[in-house]
This record gives C-alpha cells, sequence and structure tokens, in this order.
C-alpha cells in the first residue's frame, strides 16, 4: 500500500512537472501600440489558445529603433528573445549578424514551403540563394492619395489619368492656378521618392544588385532618372505647389484634414485616412515618369519583419516554427490585411480576402497588391539591403531637404548623399567583414 | 585663521572618503574606459566581433567636413542657450527679489517649467510652432510672417534654443534668487543713502556679490547644453532642417542607435569629454579670477 502511494506521488510529480515542460514560453518583442499593439495581442491569444504546448509572452519595447536596440542589447547580455521584430532598414544589420540569428526556413525545417510567400514581400527578406531568412510580419508599399473633392473645387475632372508624373505635373499646375495652397505632400520622401522610385523605374539604387550580393556595394542613386525626379520636385517646391512637412508622415496631418490634394504615402496610411478623412478620398497607383520607363516596375515595401535570434532551446525553435506557421496561415493573414492595410504575405491570404468581397466593399484596398505583384521583381526591385541604411535615410532627408530650400540643385544633393552614404557603408562593411 | 581636522592614521580618512570613490569609479571611471577603449575598435553591433582600427575612428571624424561643422553649432547652441537662460532668469530674480506681496506663489509658478522632462518640453514647444496646426504659427501667419522651421534654418535653430533654455530659465532663476536674497540689505541701503540709482547699484554692488552664483551657473549650463538638450533636438528636429541643429551629442546618439556603429559612437564621446574638460578648466582658470567669493 505504502509502495503504491508512493509511486501514485512520484507519477503525480512527473505528470504536474511534464505539464509545466509542456508549455514552451516564447518570447516575442514588437514595435507596436495602439491599434496594430491590440492586434498582434489578438493575434497571440488566438494562437495560445489554439494549442497547449507553447505560450507565446509578447512584449511592446519602443518605436522600431527602440526595439531593434533592446534586442541587440540583449543579444549581448546573452537575454535575447526567441522572436525579434525588424523594421525593413535593419535587415542588412541583421544578415550580417551571422551568429545572432537564425535563419527562418532553418527554423521550418524540411516541410517549409516558400513558394507560397508574395515573391515582392518575401524577396526582400531572402538571401541570394531564394531562401527565407526572416518573416515579413506587416509590410505596404507607397500609393498616391487623392483628395478627390479638392481636385473638383480647382475645377479639375477627380477622374482625371494620374498614372504619370507628367500628368500629375500638369494637374499641379492646374491646382496652383486654382489657389490651392498645398497642391502635394509627401511621407517618407526618401523610401517613396528614391528607394521606391527606383525600383518602380527599374534602375538602380545602389550596385551589387542594391545589395543583395555584398556589402562592397555602393549607392547609385545619383543616376540621371533619379536626378530629373528629384530636381522636378525641387521646383515644385519652389513654385508651392510641392509642400514639404517633415522628414516622417507628418504630411499626413495635413492631408487627413483636407489641405492637400494629393499625397504620396505607404498603402498602410489607409486605416488612419479612412478614420479621418471628411471627403472623398482615393487611392491610385503611384505615378511614374513616362519619359524614363515606358510602364512601371513593381514598387518595394516597407515595414517589419520577424527574425528568430539564435542560443535557444529545441522545444523553442519548435513553437517559434509553430507560431510562425500560425502567422502565415490564410485566414489570420487575410484579417491582418483587412484590419491594417498592410499588405498579404502570401498570395492565399489575397484570394481569401479577394472571395470574402473586402476588395469590392473597400474599392483601391488593392491597388498596393497590384502595384506589387504585377510583374515578377528584377535586381532592382527586389528591395534594398543597404548597412547603416537607417542612417544613410537620415543623409538623404538632409540632402533632399537642401533642394526642397533651394539651396542645392538635384544633382549636387544626391552626388553629396552617395558620397557621405558610401562612407557609411564602407564602415559597415569593416565592421561586418 | 584656517580651521583644519586632523586624522591619525590613513585608514579612517580613506574609509570615509572611500564611498565617493567608489561611486565615481564605478560610474565615471569605467564607462569613461570603456568608451576610450571601444574607441579604438570598429564593433559589429551584437559584440560577435571587433577590429582593432587604432585612431582610425578619430581620422574617419575628424576628416568629416559635418562632423567638423557640427563643432561650430554646438558653439553657437551652446552659447545661445546659455546667455538666454541665464539672462532671463537673471531679469526674473532681480523683479522676484523686489516684490514684497506673493512672492512666494510667483517663485513656486516660476520654478515649475522645470520639472517637465526634456522631451515633452520638446514636444510642446513643437506643438506650439507646429507648421500647420501650431497656434504660434497661426498667429505669425495673421502678421504675414511664414514660419517653416522645418526648411529654415535659422528658424530651427531658434526653435531649439528656446525650447532648451526655457526649463533652465527656473533652475537658473532658483540659484540667481537665492544669491540676491543672500546679499546683505544694509549694503544696498547705504548705497542706496549715498544717492546711487538701481543701475549703478546693480552693477557696483549686486552683480560682483552674484558673480560665484553666475559662474557656477555659466559652468553648469554649458554642460546642460551639451548634454541634456538631446531630448529636446531629437523631438523638434532630429538634427535637422539638414544639419543646421545637429549638435555634438545628437550625432553620438545617431550613430551608435541609430547607425549602430559603435566604434565611432565610442571616439565621438571621448572628443565630448576631452572639450568638456577643458572648457571647465578654462573657466576655472580665467572666468573665475574674476569671481569674488
Amino acid at each position: 500500500m505504502k509502495h503504491t502511494i508512493s509511486i501514485l506521488a512520484a507519477s503525480a510529480v512527473l505528470a504536474s512537472s511534464q505539464a509545466a515542460m509542456a508549455q514552451t514560453e516564447i518570447e516575442f518583442w514588437h514595435a507596436f501600440t495602439g491599434r496594430l499593439g491590440e492586434l498582434v495581442a489578438e493575434q497571440v491569444e488566438t494562437f495560445n489558445n489554439s494549442q497547449s504546448d507553447y505560450t507565446v509572452v509578447a512584449t511592446h519595447k519602443g518605436n522600431y529603433s527602440e526595439t531593434l536596440n533592446a534586442g541587440i542589447a540583449a543579444f549581448r547580455a546573452g537575454e535575447q528573445p526567441d522572436i525579434l521584430m525588424v523594421f525593413e532598414v535593419g535587415t542588412a544589420t541583421m544578415m550580417a549578424a551571422k551568429g545572432a540569428i537564425k535563419p527562418v526556413y532553418e527554423v521550418m525545417g524540411d516541410g517549409f514551403d516558400q513558394s507560397k510567400y508574395i515573391g515582392s514581400v518575401k524577396g526582400y527578406y531572402t538571401s541570394p540563394d531564394g531562401d527565407m531568412l526572416s518573416l515579413p510580419f506587416n509590410s505596404s508599399t507607397p500609393v498616391l492619395w487623392v483628395n478627390r473633392d479638392k481636385l473638383e473645387e480647382a475645377g479639375i475632372d477627380p477622374d482625371t489619368d494620374l498614372s504619370t508624373w507628367e500628368q500629375v505635373g500638369s494637374v499641379l499646375d492646374q491646382l496652383k492656378d486654382a489657389g490651392v495652397d498645398c497642391p502635394m505632400t509627401t511621407a517618407w520622401q526618401s523610401w517613396v521618392h528614391l528607394e521606391n522610385f527606383s525600383a518602380y523605374h527599374d534602375v538602380p539604387f545602389a550596385t551589387k544588385s542594391n545589395g543583395f550580393d555584398g556589402t562592397d556595394t555602393e549607392l547609385a542613386f545619383n543616376s540621371p532618372a533619379q536626378v530629373a525626379h528629384i530636381s522636378a520636385m525641387g521646383e515644385w517646391a519652389q513654385d508651392g505647389k510641392f509642400i514639404y512637412a517633415g522628414r516622417r508622415n507628418e504630411g499626413g496631418a495635413n492631408f487627413r484634414a483636407g489641405e492637400c490634394a494629393l499625397f504620396t504615402e505607404s498603402s498602410a496610411g489607409y486605416a488612419g485616412i479612412n478614420a479621418e478623412a471628411e471627403f472623398d478620398f482615393e487611392v491610385r497607383p503611384l505615378p511614374y515618369w513616362e519619359a524614363v520607363a515606358s510602364e512601371p516596375q513593381n514598387t518595394i515595401i516597407g515595414g517589419a519583419s520577424l527574425w528568430v535570434m539564435e542560443g535557444q532551446s529545441e522545444e523553442e525553435y519548435q513553437g517559434v516554427a509553430a507560431f510562425l506557421d500560425f502567422l502565415s496561415s490564410p485566414e489570420i493573414q487575410a484579417k491582418w490585411h483587412q484590419d491594417t492595410g498592410y499588405l498579404p504575405i502570401t498570395s492565399e491570404a489575397g484570394e481569401l480576402t479577394r472571395s470574402q468581397g473586402f476588395y469590392d466593399a473597400n474599392p483601391g484596398t488593392d491597388i498596393a497588391v497590384i502595384q506589387m505583384t504585377a510583374k515578377e521583381p528584377t535586381a532592382n526591385s527586389k528591395g534594398l539591403r543597404l548597412g547603416s541604411f537607417d542612417q544613410i535615410r537620415g543623409i538623404i532627408d538632409e540632402e533632399l531637404e537642401a533642394v526642397w530650400a533651394g539651396d542645392k540643385d538635384a544633382q549636387a544633393a544626391l552626388d553629396s548623399a552617395v558620397e557621405r552614404g558610401n562612407a557609411l557603408l564602407r564602415r559597415f562593411e569593416q565592421a561586418s567583414r | 585663521m584656517e580651521k583644519r581636522v586632523t586624522f591619525k592614521g590613513i585608514w579612517l580618512p580613506l574609509l570615509l572618503v572611500l564611498p565617493q570613490i567608489l561611486i565615481t569609479a564605478i560610474f565615471f571611471f569605467y564607462p569613461a574606459g570603456q568608451a576610450i577603449w571601444q574607441s579604438l575598435f570598429i564593433p559589429d553591433p551584437f559584440g560577435l566581433s571587433m577590429q582593432w582600427v587604432g585612431l582610425g575612428n578619430f581620422e574617419y571624424l575628424l576628416s568629416d567636413r559635418y562632423y567638423r561643422a557640427s563643432f561650430v553649432t554646438t558653439a553657437i547652441f551652446s552659447i545661445l542657450v546659455t546667455v538666454v537662460s541665464m539672462g532671463v532668469a537673471l531679469y526674473l530674480a532681480i523683479l522676484a527679489d523686489r516684490l514684497i506681496k506673493g512672492s512666494g506663489t510667483y517663485r513656486t509658478l516660476l520654478i515649475w517649467p522645470y520639472a517637465v522632462a526634456p522631451a515633452v518640453a520638446g514636444v510642446l514647444w513643437l506643438f506650439m510652432f507646429n507648421t500647420r496646426v501650431g497656434v504660434v504659427t497661426w498667429y505669425l501667419g495673421l502678421l504675414g510672417y511664414d514660419w517653416n522651421h522645418v526648411l529654415n534654418e535659422g528658424e530651427a535653430m531658434g526653435l531649439v534654443v528656446v525650447a532648451s533654455a526655457w526649463g533652465r530659465i527656473s533652475y537658473n532663476f532658483l540659484f540667481f534668487l537665492a544669491g540676491l536674497q543672500a546679499i546683505p540689505r544694509s549694503v544696498i541701503e547705504a548705497a542706496a543713502i549715498d544717492g546711487a540709482h538701481f543701475w549703478t547699484r546693480f552693477r557696483t554692488i549686486v552683480w560682483p556679490l552674484l558673480s560665484p552664483t553666475t559662474f557656477f551657473l555659466l559652468v553648469v549650463n554649458i554642460i546642460y547644453a551639451f548634454f541634456e538638450t538631446f531630448g529636446v533636438i531629437h523631438t523638434i528636429t532630429s538634427g535637422g532642417p539638414q544639419q543646421a541643429t545637429t549638435i555634438l551629442v545628437y550625432k553620438v546618439y545617431s550613430d551608435g542607435f541609430v547607425g549602430q556603429d559603435l566604434g565611432s559612437s565610442a571616439a565621438q564621446s571621448v572628443i565630448l569629454l576631452v572639450i568638456v574638460s577643458l572648457l571647465t578648466v578654462i573657466q576655472f582658470k580665467y572666468i573665475e579670477r574674476r569671481v569674488h567669493y
């Protein structure tokens, strides 16, 4: 009897310890607050309730830069999370940290079907061999937002063709003549008007396939195509047709308030514009220069991806794989896409959204998807992989401000940005050797 | 006659100063030593590898004309912040010193801004001067002035100087007021009886007797402008437009935490360390001579 009890007790202890072990904890650090933070929490909760083996613990670590810095500091202290959210410009930094990250395709194992992910979304995060190093999480692409009421007030047909910059230029003239204070503004000037501009016109932003083929890349955005565009924008700025509001998305406030007629901004601006705009607005594809390209290539993404950190246990990696697989499932992706305006990462999620009738109910929400996926990406339109790129964007911002203020011409400003940016690329090359 | 306490032996005095020495060593010498050591390397962000470059980081920095231009920006910014914050504080302190009724309320109200964190102060000023929705911008617009610190370098500098000096005025005000109240009334009254007007009394009695306070504030305000104005600049201009408000300490942040270039960032910290030490030595050696204790 005594014997039986002790066996029972021992097995009970074993069972309870197994139950405790069964709940492997997966740490996930992200950069989302507000509505996006709630939606991430919802995804995590759904995953945690869907199975009993793993518990994902999501923690907000500040904005994109702060989250990356928190991840780096934690790695140096040996306390890194399992999953770290890193914005797209931090991709080269993460890739270069060979001993700090575990590529997603390795974590996911043999049965991982990479072909279901949309090429131009995952392309930003793949190795030269086409293997996914991180999982795209939130991706958006720049589009042209139009205030239809403003066009009408100025006596312009709101359905007028705005697919080329040539056409936009003449509309800006008309808006200016009609006395509109803010014919056009932009958010994220480097991302929209240089990075995406280059991909969209199939011209290199940097050598070595925009840095995909090695860290010995050099910036190349001072070629005639980009100079012509920045030069035109500079003239518009001088004439009061393009109003510069700031380096980030400050221009969004002006557009949402109904002051500006045209606005180049991320497709993910949808939630905010839809909530605040008290005018008839519309999404159009990003314009291109007919003089530079007969038809546009694809645009590239912005946003963040999820990186798996090195140095965790085998069970945790299995949990990470299960969670990433869950995030990629069509239902979860379609919901995320519809709730946030971010692009779906798999084509299945896009098809599901279409079949649910979301695009019909919300016209224009599919423009970004079409613009990204209409053409197979080229070496110039796969994305950017440049070290210290967050800081290079800062340099580009400074030089573009000189053009908008009329202090420099476009060629001089872009030459200077290339020269200064190259110095940072050489530092990065040396650091990651 | 000087008062002096003497200890027998060395252990007790050593024990008494030990906490201070330890704190200085842990929180000052150790990090400073680390910065000096790291400035000799180009490390990768994750600490996986480090490459010895000797003085390479310093060569890289000093050959960069944008870094050299940042010295001038920093000098202009620090001088403006110090002069504005001390000037206004002295003026307010003189007024408050002459108050008879309600001086406590005035004092408390004037001290309030000091409790506002620099980054929050930055956001407050940014809202007032926002080029589209700012209240001040709107009133300036009515007067026919088109405020645009997003593209105008002079306006951007003016805005960060005012925002940085604003919270500091309270701090300086406190010290100036205490300094003014410590000046014996009898001396001032005697001068007044002799027929000295306010301005003469200020120049010949108040200013010299206030000089230790002024000197102390000069030192701490310059150090403040060098190191603690980061939050204001970060929230208002991020160093722009172009590089108009990129002061040295902002570049340390930008290279270290935006560019993940810890080698360059460490080298800049070392340069800042040297500059501030030099400034403090100069101040104590040359300006302190003119201070009357």
